[in-house]
């Protein structure tokens, strides 16, 4: 639910998230040198290609997003990651619209790269129990970080929207519980098998 | 979607949009769905998502993609379209016990549903079947930063890559008996492909930026370009333009 489409949002929020989305876009560029495209592409390939999986929830099934498992392993270059994936599937399944992209970018992309480059320090440091406790931790804040963008994009949109973003911010707790347990154990299975992803000398981009 | 599929699907949907630059059915994507979501009368959004339906006819793309694609929207939409009715103040046009629909509600949430999906006509008619490379191409061409454009163009090569990797990998899963279901073991798993995943992408982008610096890469690539700006192009534009011109004037003078 994090995908706004076209024609939702008023034209100030979509300006707002527009130019905001532009300032973590060219933050993220200018660190993207040659070095980093391919690795850049690639990653933002395997997050797109990683929300096609469905996890059960209950009753409900839910599309991972994974923006703090972005931030943790991309930094800033996750702007540019989670914008070019907006733009796949816009295009490719009809998700989110044009003008939303950068209101999307901002929202998922904001709270994924603040909690999962809090986190990196500490995921990096500590052994693997505590390194997942901190990263589903991180996960779950981004998810309601998201949320919570959302929200506010929907109610400074038009003041009728304050009861629906409300409601639609509960659908997001399976999201987060989802998120956080897997973020949690794909960090656990990272820091076994290839530990030097969350060193500092292999943060990509430095925030 | 391999990169050669997708190219595929583009030559073979054809239709008279096929014929134009990228540039303009890029361009003029971007200008339908503003013109769109800046309307309020109901009557003139009808006329839009009409026009913008015939123009998803014209495409040439099979119906059936189409009709899914919408229903994912509403399913999208839904926890708003029905809520909006029964919280927005005003004259009550249905009541339901101790709630009551307004007037005001029922407009407001067709308004939404006209927008929405006249937008999302516009966006599959004119992008869907474009071939993601040459959306690339017209974006680097319309100004898009060299390097965005870059990242993209390997993503939606790679993006079929890991998609593949994906399902290979969620199948092999199944065949050992892995049911999803909302237990621990399921979320480990599934952390488990996450990271899997991660791990072989590392070590294919290290290959790939090896492959690219053998071969003399130093921060630019040629992005190439597809499509030239011709009478169509200049056809089509001007029938866009007149089509947002009436649109707006409509919403706005009538």
């Amino acid at each position: 639910m994090a995908h706004i489409p076209d024609g939702v949002l008023s034209p100030a929020v979509l300006a707002g998230g527009g130019i905001l989305a532009a300032g973590g876009l060219a933050a993220a560029l200018r660190h993207l040198d040659e070095a980093r495209i391919a690795r850049t592409a690639i990653l933002a390939a395997v997050f797109f290609a990683a929300s096609l999986i469905v996890v059960p929830v209950g009753p409900s099934s839910v599309h991972l997003l994974l923006g703090a498992l972005m931030g943790l392993v991309i930094g800033t270059a996750t702007f540019p990651a989670v914008l070019i994936a907006l733009v796949l599937q816009a295009v490719l399944f009809g998700f989110g619209g044009l003008t939303t992209l950068g209101v999307n970018t901002f929202n998922i992309a904001l709270p994924g790269v603040l909690f999962g480059l809090l986190a990196h320090g500490y995921v990096g440091r500590a052994q693997a129990p505590a390194a997942m406790l901190a990263a589903g931790a991180a996960a779950a804040a981004a998810v309601a970080g998201t949320a919570g963008l959302v929200a506010l994009a929907l109610i400074l949109s038009s003041a009728d929207f304050v009861q629906p973003a409300k409601v639609l911010g509960l659908t997001y707790l399976p999201l987060m519980l989802a998120e956080a347990l897997i973020t949690g154990f794909a960090v656990g299975f990272l820091k076994r098998v290839k530990p030097e992803i969350f060193l500092a000398s292999a943060r990509p981009v430095a925030a | 979607m391999s990169v050669h599929a997708l190219a595929v699907r583009a030559a073979t949907i054809g239709g008279p949009l096929a014929r134009l630059d990228p540039r303009s059915r890029v361009l003029a994507a971007v200008a339908l769905v503003v013109t769109i979501a800046t309307l309020h009368r109901l009557d003139v959004l009808l006329c839009a998502v009409a026009g913008a339906g015939a123009l998803a006819l014209v495409s040439g793309q099979p119906l059936r993609a189409l009709g899914h694609r919408l229903l994912h929207l509403e399913g999208f939409m839904a926890a708003l379209l029905l809520l909006l009715p029964f919280t927005m103040p005003g004259a009550p046009l249905l009541t339901l016990g101790p709630i009551a629909a307004s007037e005001a509600g029922v407009l407001r949430s067709l308004d939404i549903v006209l927008t929405v999906n006249g937008c999302a006509l516009v966006v599959f008619a004119l992008l869907a079947a474009l071939d993601p490379v040459h959306l690339g191409q017209a974006c680097a061409r319309l100004g898009v930063p060299q390097r965005l454009v870059q990242t993209f163009l390997l993503t939606v090569r790679y993006g079929a890559v890991f998609r593949a990797e994906i399902r290979r990998l969620t199948e092999s899963m199944r065949v050992r008996g892995f049911a999803p279901g909302t237990n621990r073991h399921t979320f480990r798993t599934y952390g488990n492909l996450a990271g899997m995943v991660l791990v072989r992408s590392l070590e294919r982008a290290e290959r790939v930026d090896e492959a690219m610096r053998c071969r003399g890469y130093s921060g630019r690539l040629p992005i190439g370009h597809a499509g030239r700006f011709g009478r169509a192009d200049l056809l089509f534009g001007f029938a866009v333009l007149a089509a947002a011109c009436a649109l707006v004037g409509a919403d706005r003078l009538l």
